[in-house]
């Protein structure tokens, strides 16, 4: 029985009749594939997760139809047998996916640059996987959904109380995108397409800046000699701007102490001020009172690295903003009989109903992570956070001191108070880079064939420090 | 019947008890570092609670949660199959890996990704994958942005009336006007409106296929021709390819660019919202637009291939959800040939419930459907005052979470509804027992209908209050 010919008609659809093994090739793009030990494959099938496989003849009989019928309105010629292998046992699925994993190497890392290595606590990651949270679709009827509209309520609230903010979205994609849709907002609440950022912001959310908002003119503003932004090139840059952009801490790791200035230039020129930030150094550092919209990423509240992914894009704004605002935001309300409740509001900004006219085209993102932001936030609290944001700029100064007592070597470039992240110059660092992988360090983001940007946080002990001491000392040229 | 849970749970602020904390810090390294005054942040307004706190508040709140392990939940377009556990437990032993430590280190991560790049263009008939949208809407724009590139001087976008509001949207974000195309009696495209919509301005069209109704486009081949001819392109919304996977390909209707939602038809959890994955295919002539980098294979090691001459440039900060793509991998490496089975299922599903149905709800259009349907309470509405909304909250009461609402717009007072090839027969009869008995309801007791739900957390809630003074955040009770 099958949806392609006579052929299939009367087997089990879950074992197909023949395996064409010269098709075993599916997986099979490296040396080491996955189907070069096909006469050990252990196979198995899908019925564990497909109940009706062993119901279907049943059904198909009840409804007086066949497989085939199911699909005559495909045009034939379209249909095609793609080759694919037998399914998979879990045993065998669990083997390769074990021997996948070690060609990774697990390595002493002091990598940061937009994906960071943070304490989770264990509670974290057991309360996040209660599949009533993590197996459900967006809250889209709320009553059945109060857990999750609760939590993310209380994930946009947090935020709020972070950044200083009046409003926050439930959550975009990451800080790259959420910089883009920032930039939209300031041309849609100003109507000028110019867009100013310092030339000093991320070259990964630079290049996503640019490419989701193809249209809008972005103009870098230069730095001073502490990587601040200049004051002077603003003023001549910001005129007819719809927005300003910068980081607090730079990418660079420094903080800026002109933000103000730079918040007031950018108003007195009628552009709205966006701040992208590290949510953990406003445990310590003031966040900027003249934003108007403060981006950031959450992924160190509670996330792992995940090469990269999931991120969480953490959106925020003053309240004048909340009607441009793009993405999902939950309102509290009350139900009838007058108990709290949680919805999903102000959708009249959103795609399903505005459609070309919405504030933006998200639709799914990324709320699971914007509940482990707000569990991390809740169990972190008030003390907790301030003590992590501390403790990453303690190590990470300790760090940059031991570095810079190296002969050949300076940390940091900038001279300016730094978060957790710094700049390691050296004229030979690329080399520099080599022999710190062959003593299985990973090194700082390499910028250029001098200068890294090194990451230290909470996680990184004394022995850690010094296990990179000892490599950067052991460098010869 | 069914009871959820219901707990008053307070909010985390109002849970706070001065001086509780939850968490367990190393001590710091060095010295104290002073952080200038300008700079220090003095309040940080956060609760303060313990773990056990923590993890009762996250415990209760996902009992006043539905997911897909609860119980049946026929959310049209969203593709709600099982996520099976496995996926979950082999994903985590990848969360540990930075995105951008040397190439040497991280092959199994990016042996994940060229597999998988290599098996989507496999089951999409496409020549080259990117894996970096973090969901169906940013493949959308990614896709749209990519026909921007390529199609210079173009300037529209045509969508059906029937199309997902992300497909407008998206297409206006990437620049495109939106031009709009009736569906015909039959509820797909109408060729002769299509014909006159397309103009030497067309860019291309965005279709899914099967269409939301759950109607496979049969005169597919035409519709591709057309907008060919005209010099557009063809986009596949690739929501729906649970009705097709195996079966046959976008790539051999004719589509260019073809989105997947790997939190769809490859069973990744939807998270409560997100996160998702949104790869997109594309036809050999666009590969040099794709977004960078793409993984490739030197017969030796796997690399990041920058070097795409026509890119658009990078649509996520990283490489998009890594962990939603392992996760979609490892069902991929399960399933196997039996991806066919799910969608042979999933189409059999669909059509049982069709079958048992129809003659309770209007179901507009043609009987036969892929994986899912679209019925009507129009009647029901007209005759007991009893709306679709009112319906799907009824289901609620049942233990059954609602089939998507008001979408399509083509279909009024619409239930779309997609069993997916995870529900076994005794659910399916289930179903439609309960849905047959609502209806009884609503010629009977239509309050019980009206008044729904009943056995939810919490009763109604009253939306228009959430739009009308909204309340986003704690700080604003
Ligand atoms: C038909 C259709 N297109 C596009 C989308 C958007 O996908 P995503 O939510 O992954 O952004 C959806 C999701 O609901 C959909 O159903």
């Amino acid at each position: 029985m099958g949806v392609y010919s006579e052929k299939d008609r009367g087997e089990s659809p879950s074992k197909p009749s023949h395996i064409p093994t010269e098709n075993l090739h599916l997986f099979s793009f490296s040396n080491e594939n996955l189907y070069n030990l096909t006469s050990t494959l252990v196979t198995g099938d899908s019925m564990r997760y497909i109940p009706n496989v062993s119901e279907q003849e049943l059904m198909l009989k009840q409804m007086n139809m066949t497989m085939e019928d199911l699909f005559k309105d495909i045009p034939h010629h379209l249909k095609r047998e793609i080759p694919l292998h037998p399914p998979l046992s879990d045993l065998e699925v669990s083997r390769r996916i074990e021997a996948t994993v070690k060609k990774n190497k697990t390595m002493l890392s002091f990598l940061g640059s937009g994906c960071y290595n943070h304490y989770i606590p264990s509670h974290i990651k057991e309360l996040l996987s209660r599949s009533e949270f993590y197996t459900a679709y967006t809250p889209y009827q709320p009553e059945i959904s109060q857990g999750m509209l609760q939590a993310l309520f209380e994930y946009q609230s947090l935020i709020c109380d972070l950044t200083g903010m009046d409003v926050c979205n439930s959550s975009n994609y990451d800080w790259a995108t959420a910089l883009a849709e920032a930039a939209l907002l300031c041309e849609r609440s100003t109507g000028s397409k110019k867009f100013v950022v310092s030339d000093l912001l991320s070259p990964f959310r630079e290049k996503v800046l640019t490419t989701l908002a193809p249209d809008l003119e972005v103009v870098k503003v230069s730095h001073d000699t502490r990587g601040h932004i200049d004051l002077e090139d603003l003023k001549k840059k910001v005129a007819h701007a719809g927005g300003v952009y910068v980081e607090q801490p730079s990418f660079y790791g420094f903080l800026h102490e002109n933000l103000s200035s730079v918040g007031e230039i950018a108003h007195d020129a009628s552009a709205l001020f966006t701040v992208g930030v590290d949510p953990i150094s406003l445990g310590c550092i003031s966040p900027e009172h003249s934003a108007d919209v403060i981006i950031g990423d959450g992924q160190g509240l509670g996330l792992p690295q995940n090469f990269g992914g999931p991120l969480l894009g953490i959106f925020a704004c003053r309240k004048a903003l909340l009607r441009k605002m793009p993405g999902r935001v939950i309102g509290m309300t009350e139900s009838e009989s007058g108990e709290r409740g949680f919805v999903m509001t102000l959708q009249t900004r959103e795609q399903h109903i505005r459609r070309e006219k919405a504030t933006s085209n998200i639709c799914t993102n990324q709320a699971l992570c914007a509940v482990a932001a707000a569990m991390y936030l809740a169990t972190m609290g008030k003390q907790g956070l301030r003590e992590v944001a501390e403790l990453c700029m303690r190590n990470a100064g300790y760090t940059m001191q031991k570095i810079n007592e190296i002969p050949g070597f300076e940390s940091p470039i900038f001279d300016a108070p730094h978060f957790k992240e710094f700049t390691v110059r050296h004229p030979q660092y690329a080399k520099v880079h080599e022999h710190l992988l062959r003593h299985n360090i990973q090194g700082g983001f390499m910028t250029d064939k001098t200068t890294a940007i090194y990451c230290v946080t909470e996680m990184h002990t004394a022995l850690d420090i010094d296990a990179l001491v000892t490599g950067l000392e052991g460098f010869h040229v | 019947m069914y009871r959820q849970a219901t707990f008053c749970e307070p909010l985390l602020k109002e849970k706070s008890v001065a001086g509780r904390t939850g968490y367990s810090l190393p001590e710091p390294l060095g010295e104290p570092v002073s952080i200038p005054q300008s700079l220090r942040r003095e309040e940080l307004p956060l609760p303060e609670l313990s773990e056990v706190d923590v993890v009762r508040h996250y415990t209760r709140l996902s009992e006043m949660n539905f997911g897909v392990d609860t119980g049946t939940y026929p959310l049209g377009s969203c593709t709600m199959k099982y996520n099976p556990k496995i996926t979950e437990e082999l994903s985590t032993l990848f969360s540990g890996f930075h995105p951008l430590q040397d190439e040497s280190t991280i092959q199994g991560c990016l042996e994940v990704l060229y597999n998988l790049q290599e098996y989507l263009k496999l089951i999409s008939g496409t020549a080259a994958v990117t894996l970096q949208p973090a969901a169906g809407a940013g493949g959308e724009l990614t896709g749209a942005l990519i026909i921007k590139a390529c199609q210079k001087g173009r300037t529209e976008m045509v969508v059906p009336d029937s199309a997902h509001g992300t497909n407008p949207a998206s297409a206006h974000m990437a620049g495109f006007d939106v031009v709009e195309i009736p569906s015909n009696d039959q509820g797909t495209v109408d060729l002769e409106a299509l014909k006159s919509a397309v103009t030497e301005r067309t860019a291309g069209l965005m279709l899914t296929n099967p269409n939301t109704l759950g109607i496979f486009e049969k005169d597919i081949i035409q519709i591709a021709d057309t907008v060919h001819d005209a010099g557009g392109l063809l986009y596949y919304d690739g929501a729906n390819l649970n009705a097709i996977a195996g079966i046959c390909r976008p790539g051999d209707m004719g589509f260019d660019i073809v989105h997947f939602n790997l939190h769809k038809t490859f069973s990744t959890p939807h998270g409560g919202g997100g996160p998702g994955s949104g790869p997109v295919g594309v036809c050999e002539k666009l590969k040099d637009y794709l977004p960078v980098p793409l993984v490739d294979y030197n017969g030796e090691n796997y690399y990041f291939d920058n070097d795409l001459p026509m890119t658009i440039g990078k649509v996520h900060g990283f490489y998009g959800n890594f962990q939603v793509a392992v996760k979609a991998y490892i069902y991929a490496v399960i399933m196997g040939s039996d991806i066919r089975t799910a969608s042979q299922v999933a189409v059999l599903n669909a059509n049982y419930l069709a079958q048992n149905l129809r003659d309770h709800y209007e179901m507009p259009y043609q009987p036969l459907r892929k994986h899912e349907i679209v019925l009507s309470c129009e009647k029901i509405k007209r005759e007991t005052d009893c709306r679709a909304l009112d319906i799907a909250r009824r289901l609620l009461d049942y233990g059954i979470h609602a089939p998507t609402i008001y979408f399509p717009l083509i279909v009024h007072e619409a239930l779309m509804i997609e069993p997916t090839e995870s529900e076994s027969k005794e659910e399916l009869d289930r179903f439609i027992e309960v849905m047959i008995q609502i209806k009884n309801e609503c010629y009977t007791t239509p309050h019980m209908v009206r008044e729904a739900p009943h056995n939810t957390a919490v009763g109604r809630l009253d939306e228009v209050k959430a739009a009308r003074s909204p309340v986003l955040a704690w700080n604003q009770i």
